[in-house]
């Protein structure tokens, strides 16, 4: 039964492969601080800097567990910013116009406005049978447009804020700015939920295999149809911490952030195929692109070339699974008896 | 080896009028119409002013001329979201060479040099890991050569290209009424269109677009093939940052912003599909010469850029959507 | 007689432009096993497929247990008791064995799925079906066979009183397929019934004590396989009886054409050498596993071999991309000719055509005149079915689009045509056609490679026969010697070596 027992070894070791994914994204990241401290003469520790770094890339993160989700689908969005700017401005104007009193409910509205995007995405991807990236690129300009039609191309001003949702991305609460905590928060959500329930569980089924799914009774389209309502709602929330956070809505606040979510998830290991990536590793690897941005000041490159550095790691952490799989492969091959 | 059963098969095609006025060009062709016609409803005595229409036109010919190559790499079931990237990154050394050497011809070079290697980086990358999504690379390449625009000009602009008044003419000269840009534009959608559609070339591109294995077993080099549109494209990327820097004359690392998705629009629109193997050149010249009339025709009534990108993006979903829209009829009169 | 559970009448199913099913009926007893019979394209997929709830029929009646039944969803059969395992394994490859086994069932409490729980039930049904495998191993690293006993206990475990297998030996080995009967019959003994679709007569009179044929859409008959012949049920699944099957010709071999020596890739073959001369129909025959497949794939340069020469006529030639193979003058039909051998959506006209643009270029374009009149040709030359050129190959059966791949290297000058699997999916009638075609070739000159694992047509059509056995060449036999039994012996050889050893 020798055959069999290879089998056995096989799986076991592609499994441990698989499981070690997030432990060496997590070491190199260690490395890339140790580099950046030492480099920096000590200056990138400090709590101040730690929590600046939270606070501009809170909204980065929110973004990246929604698209953590459409991935897994096997879809992708790049709709997003066109979402967060639209809902984050019309959230923005009904506190203008003195509809919403409580910063509480500018968060609430601007997700259901989010919500209310992600859901008609959805329906299109779905029900219309649009592909992913073409539905959601036409969104973007639609999205994207509407917001300049509501606001008439002007911006809502701190001023015209309550004041108490401008100071809200300041605060914190145990030393953790309210920014990074909704963070925090939504990732142990997805992570419990993808990993604990039905509904998690069935993401990765519709993104393994679309075709098994629906043999399996799980309704696709109810599926997709919520994720992207989900990714919406997402976007909607972060909407309203960019409007707290810099304190005015433009109608192109955060164009181009798809870019950087996506980018995100590439380097924390979620597969643009479907089926493959947690949270874990999304959370990674938005922590990898907030560090990679902040730190070239710090080590003396110059801040412009931070984009150029950014688009060599995506590169370099995706050309290094392929060559480790590879590598995997070929060693699976020669294990191989003839 | 005669027929044994005394079969024959016809070679010669029926064209029926239901099946032409069905094709997707025909019904981009109505939707042409009806945008002019809602247009010259609109500006009845601006809209088919010649030298207003040309000039309207000329506006978008700079990122149209990504619209050819974008529509190969679809066609071969590819994506590349990088040309805005390296078309800012082929202007940026057009800017900086002609600055430092005061000859105009070496900057052009440098460009269409810079955009070629570019685009061959992409096809490398692409033909060399080929378990590599074209979305995830190129996204990545995009970053990087917007990124060393950005490294290299910081916050300032290169400039003083019109200086330069053939240069400058690229752009805004005219062979009799007619601008360059549009001849050179024309020009180029007919030698795109016989290569799609006339050579061995382009019916080996429909092969790997529609399946790429079946291409490999019949002796088509696929990766080649991937290899060679990918540095295409990024050869278009030069000569589009040739035309960026004669019309504008400065180039910041902003430049080109979003040509990638303009490309896309205009191809998905034309029925060019991003799985792969479908479409036509002219339904995406129909598509892309509709969006900038769209475009010039509102313009004339004052409607904002970004409301047209509502309309633009509106059309792009709705028509897509049509062939479900038409497999729902269909279905439910068989269920009739 | 046992008691009847499960009975459909007039079943209908249009889809658009075509009835898959008209009129159909069946009928299954508890505990037995029902084999389900007929060609490609019968209906039997569709069939299982309205029982499942996946398509709705538009006409007929299902009762179950004596109650008439209507399922929306897949959903709804499997809570009825039905479960059906289909033709393609349809896996999670991502996932877990545990996960890939209650997908659709997950097992929770207050809404949290609970993981152990469900390995442990795994386990346990794996247990009871002899796996050897855990539950927490990835879908996608388990072999086809594994994977299938992972269908099996996903069907155990909603403990389905019915379960459907569409075609689940053919990925399997001989040895594969015993177990999996072992399991079949074991379920049968526990009152489940079974519907067991598969195109072996041995899979049918191995298990099934009834059999229900299929044609055209329609019902023709249900038999008891005790008073059955083969000869019978091919008359009823094909409409006609067939007794010339394999109209091999005597041909006069000429020179050796192919050559290949030690070819090996490490992980999937090693060691391989054998010939074929003009004129000559070789078959490579073995167990699915045997990498003949691989072989072929890599003498016509798809493949990169690690070692070995490969000779055309006596000449060392270098192979390394199919263009290079195809200009030398080797061919291949690829065995998976939907995805390899042919672009679906294009009509057969162009299929045929674009191995061979370069002949049709005039000045620089291609003449499409020239193009679809030699397509035309080449097409008629195999009679293929097709009104015109521009048919689309999906809209074409089996055998015929086998025919288009045939009419495709004629098109090109070739001295070697490799054929894997030729009658793959062919159904019965255009089988023959295809042999006919073989023999023709042959008599054309060509030197064949017929790489085939259905032992009728290995004997019927070859001239020599090369068994292969996990990536080695176990042994050669001439048309003369070459027996069922002997050849089975050899394509055996190394698994009974191992098993003795163990």
């Amino acid at each position: 039964m020798t055959v069999k027992q290879k089998t056995l070894k096989k799986g076991g070791k592609l499994g441990e492969v698989l499981r070690s994914r997030e432990i060496s994204l997590l070491l190199v990241m260690v490395l890339l601080c140790v580099v950046i401290q030492w480099r920096s003469g000590g200056t990138f520790f400090t709590p101040g800097v730690i929590t600046q770094l939270a606070q501009n890339y809170a909204y980065t993160a929110v973004l990246t567990f929604g698209m953590l989700l459409v991935l897994l689908i096997g879809g992708i969005d790049i709709s997003i910013a066109s979402t967060l700017a639209f809902s984050g401005m019309a959230s923005s104007m009904l506190m203008q116009h003195g509809f919403l009193t409580n910063p509480f409910m500018v968060f609430l509205v601007s997700t259901l406005i989010g919500l209310g995007c992600g859901l008609i995405i959805g329906l299109v991807i779905a029900k219309g049978k649009v592909l992913p990236i073409i539905a959601t690129l036409g969104f973007q300009y639609i999205v994207r447009g509407l917001t300049y039609v509501i606001s008439d191309s002007k911006w809502v001003s701190s001023d015209e804020m309550l004041p108490a949702f401008t100071q809200f991305s300041l605060d914190s609460f145990l030393g953790i700015p309210y920014l990074a905590w909704i963070f925090l928060v939504l990732f142990v959500i997805v992570l419990l939920v993808l990993k604990w329930t039905e509904f998690g569980r069935q993401i990765y089924a519709v993104g393994s295999n679309a075709e098994a799914a629906k043999i399996s009774g799980i309704n696709i389209d109810r599926i997709k149809i919520l994720v992207y309502s989900i990714n919406g709602a997402i976007a909607g929330l972060a909407g309203a911490m960019f409007t707290s956070k810099y304190a005015s809505a433009q109608s192109n606040m955060a164009t181009g952030a798809e870019m950087d979510v996506i980018a995100a998830c590439v380097i924390g290991g979620v597969s643009l195929n479907g089926g493959q990536g947690n949270a874990v590793g999304a959370l990674l690897g938005v922590i990898t692109i907030a560090i990679i941005s902040k730190s070239l000041s710090l080590v003396g490159i110059d801040a412009f070339w931070q984009q150029a550095l950014k688009g060599v790691i995506i590169l370099l952490a995706v050309a290094v699974n392929v060559l480790v799989q590879r590598n995997n492969d070929r060693e699976v091959l020669k294990g191989r008896e003839i | 080896m005669a027929t044994k059963s005394g079969r024959t098969i016809a070679h010669i095609k029926q064209r029926s009028v239901g099946s032409v006025l069905l094709r997707w060009e025909s019904i981009l062709f109505l939707i042409f119409l009806a945008v002019n016609i809602v247009n010259y409803s609109l500006s009845p005595d601006k809209y088919f002013n010649t030298s207003n229409l040309l000039r309207g036109l000329r506006e978008t010919l700079v990122s149209g001329m990504i619209v050819f190559p974008m529509a190969f790499i679809l066609l071969l079931g590819d994506i590349d979201l990088s040309v805005g990237g390296n078309v800012c990154l082929s202007a940026t050394v057009l800017g900086l060479v002609y600055n430092a050497s005061g000859s105009i011809w070496l900057g052009i070079l440098a460009a269409v040099a810079t955009g070629t290697v570019c685009g061959l980086i992409n096809g490398l990358l692409l033909t060399r890991f080929t378990e590599l999504a074209p979305m995830v690379v190129t996204l990545a390449t995009n970053i990087l050569y917007r990124g060393i625009s950005e490294g290299i000009l910081g916050d300032t602009a290169t400039k003083g290209m019109q200086k330069v008044d053939w240069f400058k003419s690229l752009y805004f000269g005219k062979l009799g009424d007619i601008y360059y840009i549009l001849i050179i534009f024309l020009v180029l959608a007919v030698i795109f269109g016989l290569v799609m559609h006339k050579t061995v070339f382009g019916r080996q591109m429909f092969a790997v677009g529609e399946n790429k294995r079946a291409a490999k077993y019949a002796g088509i080099g696929v990766e080649k093939i991937r290899l060679i549109v990918f540095t295409l494209a990024g050869f278009m990327c030069g000569i589009t940052a040739m035309f960026y820097c004669a019309k504008t004359g400065s180039v910041m690392s902003n430049a080109a912003e979003g040509y990638e998705l303009d490309a896309i629009c205009v191809c998905v629109l034309g029925g060019i599909s991003t799985a792969g193997g479908k479409g036509t050149l002219p339904g995406a010249m129909i598509a892309f010469f509709t969006i900038a009339l769209l475009k010039y025709g509102l313009g004339l009534v004052n409607i904002k850029g970004q409301i047209i990108n509502v309309i633009i993006g509106a059309l792009l979903v709705v028509v897509v959507m049509i062939p479900t829209v038409q497999d729902l009829i269909k279905k439910h009169r068989i269920k009739k | 007689m046992a008691e009847t559970i499960l009975e459909l009448h007039g079943i209908t199913k249009i889809f658009p432009g075509v009835r898959a099913l008209d009129q159909v009926q069946f009928d299954l007893r508890a505990g037995e096993i029902h084999a389900l019979m007929g060609e490609n394209g019968a209906g039997k997929s569709t069939f299982i497929k309205v029982i499942m709830g996946v398509h709705q029929a538009e006409e007929g009646q299902m009762l179950l247990y004596g109650q008439p039944v209507h399922f929306k969803s897949t959903r709804d059969a499997q809570k009825a008791g039905i479960a059906a395992i289909y033709q393609h394994v349809t896996a999670y490859p991502h996932l877990t064995v545990a996960e890939n086994i209650f997908t659709g069932h997950l097992k929770k409490r207050f809404g949290i799925v609970q993981w152990k729980q469900m390995y442990e039930e795994a386990d346990s049904l794996l247990k009871e079906l002899n796996a050897d495998f855990d539950s927490r191993a990835l879908m996608g690293s388990l072999s086809v066979a594994q994977q299938q006993m992972v269908e099996i206990a996903k069907a155990l475990s909603v403990h389905a009183r019915i379960i459907i297998m569409d075609e689940p030996t053919a990925a399997l080995t001989k040895r594969e397929s015993e177990e999996l009967y072992r399991i079949t019959r074991k379920l049968r003994d526990e009152g489940v019934s079974i519907i067991f679709i598969s195109h072996r007569f041995e899979d049918m009179y191995a298990l099934a004590s009834r059999v229900t044929v299929f044609r055209d859409s329609r019902y023709i008959g249900t038999y008891d396989v005790n008073g059955i012949t083969n000869a019978d049920l091919i008359k009823a699944m094909v409409g006609r009886e067939i007794n010339e099957l394999f109209p091999k010709p005597k041909v006069e071999l000429g020179e050796e054409v192919l050559r290949v020596e030690g070819l090996s890739r490490t992980g999937y073959f090693k060691d391989v050498s054998f010939h074929v001369r003009k004129g000559e129909i070789l078959g490579l025959t073995g167990l699915v596993g045997a990498r003949r497949t691989e072989v072929v794939q890599t003498i016509f340069g798809a493949e990169k071999l690690t070692a070995g020469k490969i000779f055309l006529e006596g000449q060392p030639v270098k192979i390394r991309r199919p263009a290079e193979a195809m200009k030398l003058g080797i061919g291949l039909l690829p065995e998976n000719r939907q995805i390899e051998g042919l672009i679906l959506d294009w009509g057969i006209g162009r299929n045929i055509t674009l191995t061979e643009l370069k002949s049709f270029v005039q000045g620089i374009f291609l003449n499409e005149k020239k193009e679809n009149l030699v397509s035309k040709q080449l097409a008629e030359q195999v009679d293929t079915k097709a009104v015109t050129v521009f048919d689309k190959a999906s809209s074409l059966s089996g055998g015929n689009q086998q025919k288009v791949v045939v009419a495709k290297a004629l098109g090109s000058d070739f001295k070697v045509l490799i054929l894997d699997e030729p009658t793959k999916g062919v159904d019965v009638g255009a089988k023959a056609a295809i042999y006919e075609i073989m023999g023709e070739l042959a008599q054309a000159g060509y030197a064949i490679v017929m790489i085939s694992s259905e032992m009728p047509e290995i004997l019927g059509m070859c001239d020599r026969i090369v068994v292969m056995c996990e990536g080695r060449v176990s042994g050669e036999l001439s048309r003369e010697e070459a027996t069922q039994e002997k050849i089975l012996e050899l394509a055996m050889l190394k698994q009974t070596a191992t098993e003795g050893s163990v």
